[in-house]
């Protein structure tokens, strides 16, 4: 159970870094974090009481493994999360081209 | 080869063109208007074909891979995806045809149509997928890419609308994730008809209420329903003209709306509190969007504003959840789809000839834009609800069923809220088209040829989109869809028995 | 400082990289081929065959890395492997159904076996392989932009 509370606590501190922080990068390693804490919740979800990995192998039975499905699916997740992430960067990249400041109080052209 | 072989198509062939086009793009200068075109242009009529399957066999299930559901994963084609499929690529294929002319003036084409086309491969990919997961991928693949194409002409202010769209589509997107895990870890499922069947048996606990809340963020964000709408006004107006109309027009509809639908509908099963959650919101969305476009001065921005008001519209009709609401809200959805599609493109039009986007410059424009000016003027009567176009009927049907509900209060602020837009689209039209041509607009010409066809075509269809609710089209196109909806959990035994 | 240092790092680095970036590459190749036998896979391999030209980009700087593998390049082999998962998924409709597992099977723990994945496993450590070593070049000839106007 506490596992699962800490990743609560991770998923906090991700929405806390994404409302609170004006730095961009800061903002980035928000959204970052926050992907973190799903994912390992998700694979939190798939754990069985004394699961072992679930991997297909020549001499062993195919016994007591973990849910191997939201393996697969993290994957997946995390490799869409490594292209939002880029982007995000890419993007945060530009706007100091253009800006010349980090600062997200600073970069504010467009009203409400 | 059987003739459900096409389901999958609508995700392959934007797919391959999306992947196609950068790799020759680059050597000859023709193809990228080529394959954009011809591959949405066969989509369109796919999507029409997809109408008629479903209509001569009913549901249709696809199991990819020849895994059969609930194991494999699953296209569903029933009638709320055909009416949705023909929505998205109709209108991607006019937009396409505009942004021959329109994409001109930016560098890179061939970079435009693979991000239009994956954008097209996503959303249709939301509409025809069976499957919780894959929903979830599809929904971030199109919204990677309409992130992308916010910041297509990397200017500061589009760089900026663009971070704050991507940051809240994340956030947006995990809340979404993090829904799909809870109902997969009670349900031990992701097939959405299977998952439906297994919440029947189950019966929904505290999990489902959390699950239905995390879901109304995560979707409400894309569909930019109030509370989560803060980066559309800056989203919308900042991309390039075709991106602004697939975005207000489709790309919010298909990720929010039909996601919506179709999990509350058909997976997790309509209450009374979330059909009253969705319809306040809704209510809220249509009020406040309108008041918020009418001090707007920006051509853009005011139409952004606006597609917030009109969501309000179909969330409410569809949230109010009879016959004649749902009906309505699907109907409106088109509709709007259609007219708002081509206001953003008369927009375009006008960026494109007159070089501003401010009201306040501009003036007479209809004089040297004629058929800018003309489509124009339909379009905003049409969302303002003027008759006959195809905003009055929809806006009338959903008011209809709101007074027949007895939900007095709603069809007041329905009412309101369209009389404001009319008031909003007035200054538009006396300001941008009909007022005194300003000295310095002299010199402006009518914008080229393919961008005047694809205006003309959706201005027909706004003046002809009543037409939708008489005979055999009402029952094929429209009713079909609505059926699907108002079937509600009942999808799960329709899917099981639809699987061949 | 010599002359060497700069384009690229230092020797000690140079000399280690040019050791260890081919062992890299070919871990990278053997982490796909085995993608259907053993933990990893298309995307695992891929984004170890991308982090070998990210290395002599690294050590040596951006013209040898580019000469080993330039930004067109790059580009069209990411296109090309998407086309690839895709036209072996397309090929599934000779046997009916789309992404169907159309070859023969064969035994399982055998190099030549899992039909099409092997093949999907290929397909996308080119796209993956291509995108993330593309992606990284994009960050970094964005920053050399900002420099220069500075």
């Amino acid at each position: 159970m506490d596992v699962y509370l800490l990743t609560l606590v991770l998923f906090s501190i991700g929405i806390y870094c994404i409302v609170r922080k004006r730095n961009v990068i800061k903002t980035i390693i928000g959204v970052i974090i926050l992907e973190y804490a799903v994912n390992l919740f998700f694979i939190l979800s798939a754990y069985r009481t004394e699961g072992r990995a679930p991997i297909f192998m020549q001499e062993e039975e195919i016994v007591n493994m973990v849910d191997p499905l939201p393996h697969a699916l993290v994957l997946t997740a995390i490799v869409i999360g490594l292209a939002t992430t880029a982007l995000l960067v890419g993007i945060a990249m530009r706007l100091y081209e253009k800006y010349g400041t980090f600062d997200i109080t600073k970069i504010k052209e467009l009203k409400g | 080869m059987t003739a459900s072989s096409i389901i999958p198509l609508f995700v392959a062939i934007p797919l391959a063109g999306a992947f196609i086009t950068p790799l020759i793009g680059k050597k000859v200068k023709w193809a990228p208007d080529v394959i954009g075109n011809s591959l949405t242009f066969v989509l369109a009529v796919l999507s029409i074909f997809s109408v008629m399957m479903v209509s001569s066999s009913g549901t249709i299930v696809y199991s990819v891979g020849g895994w059969m559901p609930p194991v494999g994963i699953a296209m569903v084609l029933d009638g709320l995806t055909s009416f949705m499929l023909v929505t998205v690529n109709l209108l991607a294929f006019i937009i396409a045809v505009f942004s021959v002319n329109y994409m001109e003036k930016f560098t890179s084409k061939a970079k435009f149509y693979c991000l239009f086309l994956l954008m097209l491969a996503g959303m249709n990919g939301v509409l025809i997928s069976g499957d919780m997961f894959n929903l979830f991928v599809f929904l971030e693949i199109a919204s990677v890419a309409s992130y992308a194409l916010v910041a297509f002409g990397t200017e500061r202010y589009e760089l900026e609308a663009a971070f704050k769209y991507a940051i809240m589509g994340t956030v947006g997107s995990l809340f979404v994730l993090l829904g799909i895990v809870f109902l997969y870890s009670y349900t031990s499922t992701l097939n959405m008809a299977d998952m439906a069947q297994v919440l029947m048996q189950k019966g929904g606990g505290n999990i489902v209420l959390m699950v239905s809340a995390l879901f109304i963020m995560g979707f409400g964000l894309k569909a930019a329903l109030v509370p989560f709408h803060a980066w559309l006004p800056d989203a919308h107006p900042s991309a390039p003209a075709p991106i602004s109309a697939m975005l207000s027009g489709v790309l919010i509809k298909s990720l929010g709306v039909y996601a919506l639908c179709r999990i509350f509908f058909n997976v997790i099963g309509m209450t009374a509190d979330i059909s009253s959650i969705l319809m306040f919101l809704g209510a809220l969305s249509m009020v406040v969007g309108v008041f918020l476009a009418i001090g707007q001065w920006d051509f853009k921005r005011l139409l952004a504003y606006h597609s917030i008001s009109q969501i309000g519209y179909v969330v409410l009709g569809i949230g109010l959840g009879t016959p004649l609401g749902i009906f309505g809200g699907l109907f409106h959805l088109f509709n709007h789809s259609v007219f708002k599609s081509l206001l953003f493109l008369d927009s375009g039009a006008v960026e494109y000839s007159a070089g501003t986007r401010d009201l306040k410059k501009m003036g007479g424009l209809a004089e040297k834009m004629p058929v800018t000016g003309t489509t124009s003027l339909i379009a905003s009567m049409s969302i303002a609800g003027v008759p006959p176009f195809n905003g009055f009927w929809s806006k009338l049907i959903i008011i209809i069923a709101l007074v027949q509900a007895g939900r007095h209060g709603y069809a007041f602020w329905a009412v309101v809220a369209s009389v404001l837009t009319l008031a909003s689209f007035a200054k538009v039209m006396k300001y941008a088209f009909f007022d005194k041509l300003k000295e310095q607009l002299k010199q402006i010409k009518e914008v080229p040829i393919f961008m005047k066809l694809s205006m003309s075509a959706l201005a027909l269809i706004c003046l002809f989109g009543g037409l939708l609710l008489v005979g055999a089209v009402k029952i094929d196109f429209l009713d079909k869809a609505t059926d699907v909806l108002l079937e509600g959990t009942k999808y799960a035994a329709i899917v099981f028995k639809g699987i061949g | 400082m010599s002359r060497e240092h700069d384009k690229g790092m230092s020797l000690i680095v140079k000399t280690i990289t040019r050791l260890t970036v081919g062992l890299i590459l070919l871990y990278g190749v053997y982490i796909v081929m085995h993608g259907h036998l053993s933990p990893g896979g298309g995307f695992a391999g891929g984004v170890i065959i991308a982090l070998s030209f990210i290395n002599i980009m690294l050590a040596y700087g951006k013209e040898d890395a580019f000469k080993k593998l330039s930004r067109a390049a790059a580009s069209m082999w990411e296109s090309i492997g998407a086309i690839m998962f895709l036209g072996i998924a397309l090929l599934g409709f000779t046997g009916g159904y789309f992404f169907l597992n159309f070859l023969n099977k064969g035994e399982p723990f055998k190099l030549f076996s899992a039909g099409i994945i092997p093949l999907c496993n290929i397909a996308i450590s080119f796209k993956v392989g291509a995108g993330v070593f593309a992606i990284f070049v994009a960050l970094i000839l964005l920053k050399i932009d900002v420099e220069k106007k500075e």
